[in-house]
């Protein structure tokens, strides 16, 4: 859990520290040993408006050492020159300009105190020597908000300006600190303040050392500006870090791509391993196979749409709704594809291409005229949106649930495969198709199930990638081609072949990426496939025996 | 022996084809050249540009049949060596723009100066000779397939994974020509053409000459394909496609017939590409989408594969039923496209040809007794019979 922590920008990040200080400030409000707490410390807030620059200077820091988070919204419009005292009672607000008036904000609880006349309300006046008190004052005060997130994000701030004024509130902070975690990136942000500072050598030696501990990017550029400083010592010292911090990045990065090329391999596999079946099965490619998953997105944007009219309440179901629907929806249009098209051409697999390209065309171009071209918004339930931390790798849950997702999706077909009598059959038709008829199997009927099967799997693949890509009508045109690789590549019929090729190709393609640009990546991923399928015909697992000698 | 293949497969319909090409290549240019406008014979320029156009796409489509009607490989990819084709004609059409151009640079194309390029990269020298460009757009569209054909067909990869790998290598294409760095004009491809061999490329005449080129080129493409498939070789490449293996345990290596009939399909393709460029004025990487390239498969396939007439009326029909659509309905275009490449696999396998062929044969069938019409089927052995060899 320690090393679990929500992710988030720098703007956002304000916005939710102020967020959480608002909550802090109702939540509080309650009590009344908060409310005296409370009258303190808008006396504090309000003697700010009081006498020259020098004392408001001395109410700051009598604010900051009084350590209430809570007066941190305050202080960044008082920064902002967004403070102002009504004349009348000399009480202070946060305002913003309404036309020729002032909206007006209550500074602690945040809200709305109604609007004052020009002539009603005065600035407080700061300048430059005050900011800079104030952001002081501001990193003092968040380092001792209730939420561990924002005194991170407090710590990272001071890290990233090496703020020296900020030490001794950081050692203050980190004698109170409980959280280790928290207390770390206090530490990290107090060695990269002592580096910017003129301590000597000996503590800045040690600052080196915890600042290579930390192993990011951050903390590689802040020591690359100590490597170029007069100081030798501290020059092979942090000539010694970074080349550290860069092995541990290193590191990370491998981790990164990898953990990329799993999300693009999965989402590959979803793709492909549709295809892989009726191809294994019918030896015959569907080209509309893209349009399959694309007709399983549009069937998710569907159900969302009934769910936000119906029962918005239940939203993060509607996944759980979507996906046999998109399976139904998908399999049913690929068993009519198969007996009113595919059937027919039995012997001609290249004419195959042709009528379902046809067919590709034609469901495109249907779903363009009932949805319109442009793209539709497909949400994320809750439990997908958000993201964690390992180390330095952030991993969105969206790309998570879908490696699950794809990885499920495997293995049930691997046993249905495996384990079912429709599954013994679909391993024998791919055998030996005229053997199995023989052998009473009705082939048109295992034909017709498994177009549907892999038709549907594309269909829930699409369900999947709603959440990730864009829905319009091109986007099953966007992975049509990556799949036939993967199933080219992964070879016919082989369900364990397909999650290698998937996850080959898409590891190669992140590995690729970082060298050589994201095109050129796919381009030198293509011709591997070109050249390695001039090695081996059928894929890295071909059937053996004779029903493939064609 | 030249004269030998032609009577004996120049016969009936591409007779007649060869003629209305030929025909054409004086007809049109003189109907719109010589004819006042208000003349009820007059042919309009924008006519002209457009049926050129038509020209060079069943040019293509009969570099296609003879490799998917005549040796059963059915090339997804064939796009690309149209593509290369018209690069070459476009970096030509691009050095003749000289300091016209809107930086007004003398040897750089306007994208390299945007690009703060210095010089000319190497692989543009010479094209500002037209002579060299032709060349390169037939050698570069052949080296690529012989590159390409002589991996695929040594290692026996044959059928769908043919096809699939095919439009890989468009696919492949298409993203490098994408890139700026390529050199090749990026995303906006080469435009902005000002003159071909010194005429101007808007007037009517250089239209005109260009479409009489485009005749006679596909005139001689023909000619040269039925030279192909009416020879021994055209026998062995017909025996490849309707059974490969057998073929091959005949002694006859396969392969190298195979990458022969492909390489000059890619040769004619680019030649194709290259005449389509200065007609349409642009050449941009959308021309290697592999849609481009199964879109082409269908005209071969409504025209009636290994007929090489055929594809020719196919690519024509095909196209402006196209024009007609995007212009009146272009939302039905789609609908039209797909609709038909389902029907003419379903029921028109072997497309407008066959069917005529079918039916001529019926009526003579009809006018003969019934026994002797069993006999008298001596074109039915050219017609394609699926793919299944086995």
């Amino acid at each position: 859990m320690l090393t679990r922590t929500r992710r988030r920008s720098s703007a956002l990040g304000a916005l939710a520290v102020f967020l959480v200080l608002a909550v802090a400030t109702v939540t509080f409000a309650g009590t009344a040993a908060a409310q005296s707490d409370d009258a303190a410390l808008r006396t504090q807030l309000n003697a700010l408006a009081a006498g020259d620059f020098d004392d408001t200077q001395r109410q700051i820091n009598a604010i900051a050492e009084a350590g209430d988070p809570r007066a941190a919204p305050a202080l960044e419009a008082l920064a902002d020159g967004d403070l102002y005292f009504r004349r009348a009672d000399n009480a202070v607000f946060i305002t913003r300009k309404d036309g020729s008036d002032y909206a007006l904000r209550d500074p602690l609880t945040l809200e709305d105190a109604g609007t004052a006349g020009r002539r009603e309300v005065k600035k407080i006046r700061v300048n430059n020597r005050l900011r800079r008190v104030i952001r002081t004052a501001l990193g003092t005060l968040t380092l001792r908000a209730p939420d561990p997130a924002a005194r991170i994000e407090a710590a990272d701030a001071i890290f990233k300006a090496q703020d020296v004024d900020s030490i001794e509130p950081l050692e203050a902070a980190l004698a109170a600190e409980t959280n280790t975690d928290v207390a770390r990136h206090m530490r990290e942000a107090r060695a990269a303040a002592v580096l910017a500072s003129d301590l000597p050598t000996p503590d800045k030696l040690e600052a080196i050392a915890t600042v290579a501990a930390r192993g990011d990017r951050d903390a590689r550029s802040l020591l690359t500006g100590i490597s170029n400083g007069p100081d030798t010592a501290l020059h092979e010292a942090a000539n010694a870090a970074i080349a550290k911090v860069e092995r541990v990045q290193g590191l990370w990065d491998t981790a990164r791509n990898i953990w990329f090329g799993l999300s693009l391999g999965s989402v590959l596999l979803l793709a492909a391993i549709g295809l892989a079946i009726t191809f294994g099965v019918m030896g015959v490619i569907n080209m509309a196979h893209g349009e399959m998953v694309m007709l399983g997105a549009y069937t998710t944007f569907v159900v969302q749409s009934l769910f936000r009219t119906a029962a918005p309440e239940y939203f993060d179901y509607s996944l759980i709704v979507a996906l046999p629907a998109a399976f139904l929806v998908a399999g049913l249009v690929g068993i009519a594809i198969e007996r009113g098209i595919i059937r027919f051409l039995h012997d001609r697999p290249l004419e195959t291409l042709l009528a379902t390209w046809g067919v590709s065309l034609i469901l495109q171009q249907t779903v363009r005229t009932i949805f319109g071209p442009t793209n539709r918004e497909v949400g994320n339930p809750s439990f997908m949106s958000g993201a964690m931390e390992i180390g330095q790798l952030t991993i969105t849950y969206n790309r998570l649930w879908i490696v699950v997702f794809a990885l499920v999706v495997f293995t049930a077909l691997l046993v249905a495969m495996k384990a079912t009598r429709f599954g013994l059959y679909v391993r024998a038709v791919t055998q030996n198709r005229r053997m199995s008829a023989s052998m009473g199997i009705r082939t048109p009927l295992v034909d017709a199930l498994t177009f549907g099967l892999g038709s549907g799997i594309a269909g829930i693949a699409g369900v999947a990638l709603s959440q990730i890509d864009n829905v319009s009508p091109n986007l099953g045109q966007s992975y049509i081609i990556d799949s036939f690789m993967v199933v080219v590549f992964g070879g016919v019929g082989n369900l364990w072949g397909t999650l290698l090729g998937a996850f080959t190709l898409g590891i190669a393609n992140k590995f690729l990426e970082p060298v050589a640009g994201a095109v050129l990546a796919k381009i030198l991923v293509l011709v591997f496939i070109i050249l390695f399928i001039q090695k081996r015909p059928r894929g890295l697992f071909a059937l053996k025996g004779r029903a493939v000698d064609a | 022996m030249t004269l030998r293949f032609l009577s004996g497969g120049l016969t009936g319909g591409r007779l007649v084809m060869l003629a209305l090409l030929l025909a054409s290549a004086i007809l049109v240019p003189l109907l719109n050249l010589a004819l006042p406008e208000s003349h009820p014979l007059h042919v309009p320029t924008y006519a002209v540009t457009l049926m050129g156009k038509y020209l060079t796409y069943a040019l293509l489509a009969l570099a296609l049949d003879l490799v998917w009607g005549y040796c059963g490989i059915l090339s997804l990819g064939h796009a690309a060596f149209f593509a290369l084709g018209g690069y070459a004609m476009g970096m030509y059409l691009m050095r003749q723009i000289g300091s016209r151009g809107v930086y007004g640079d003398p040897v750089l194309p306007d994208f390299m100066v945007f690009l703060n390029w210095d010089e000319l990269p190497w692989y543009w020298y010479g094209f500002d000779a037209f002579s060299f460009a032709m060349l390169v757009a037939l050698v570069a569209p052949a080296i690529l397939a012989f590159v390409f054909g002589w991996f695929a067909f040594r290692s026996r990869v044959t059928g769908v994974y043919l096809s699939i790998i095919t439009q890989a290598m468009t696919y492949a294409l298409l993203l490098a020509f994408f890139r700026n760095d390529m050199g090749f004009g990026g995303n906006n491809g080469l435009t902005d053409f000002k003159d071909i061999l010194g005429f101007d490329i808007q007037s009517d005449a250089t239209r005109a000459g260009l479409f009489a080129a485009s005749a006679l080129a596909l005139a001689a493409g023909l000619v040269l394909a039925v030279a192909i498939t009416a020879s021994k070789l055209g026998k062995v490449l017909i025996a490849v496609r309707d059974a490969e293996s057998r073929t091959r345990f005949l002694g006859y290596r396969v392969e190298h017939y195979k990458l022969f009939v492909w390489t000059v399909s890619a040769m004619m393709a680019g030649l194709a590409g290259a005449l389509y460029v200065p007609q349409v004025g642009i050449i941009n990487p959308g021309e290697f989408a592999p849609a481009n390239s199964i879109e082409a498969v269908i005209w071969v396939a409504v025209g009636g594969r290994g007929t090489l007439v055929g594809p020719i009326i196919g690519a024509v029909l095909v196209n402006f039923a196209k024009s007609w659509f995007t212009a009146a309905l272009p939302e039905f275009w789609l609908f039209a496209l797909g609709g038909l490449f389902v029907f003419v696999t379903l029921f028109l396998p072997t497309g407008i040809v066959g069917l005529a062929r079918t039916a001529t044969q019926r009526l003579r069938r009809m006018r003969k007794s019934e026994p002797d019409a069993r006999n008298t089927g001596g074109s039915v052995t050219t017609e394609p019979r699926g793919q299944a060899a086995e």
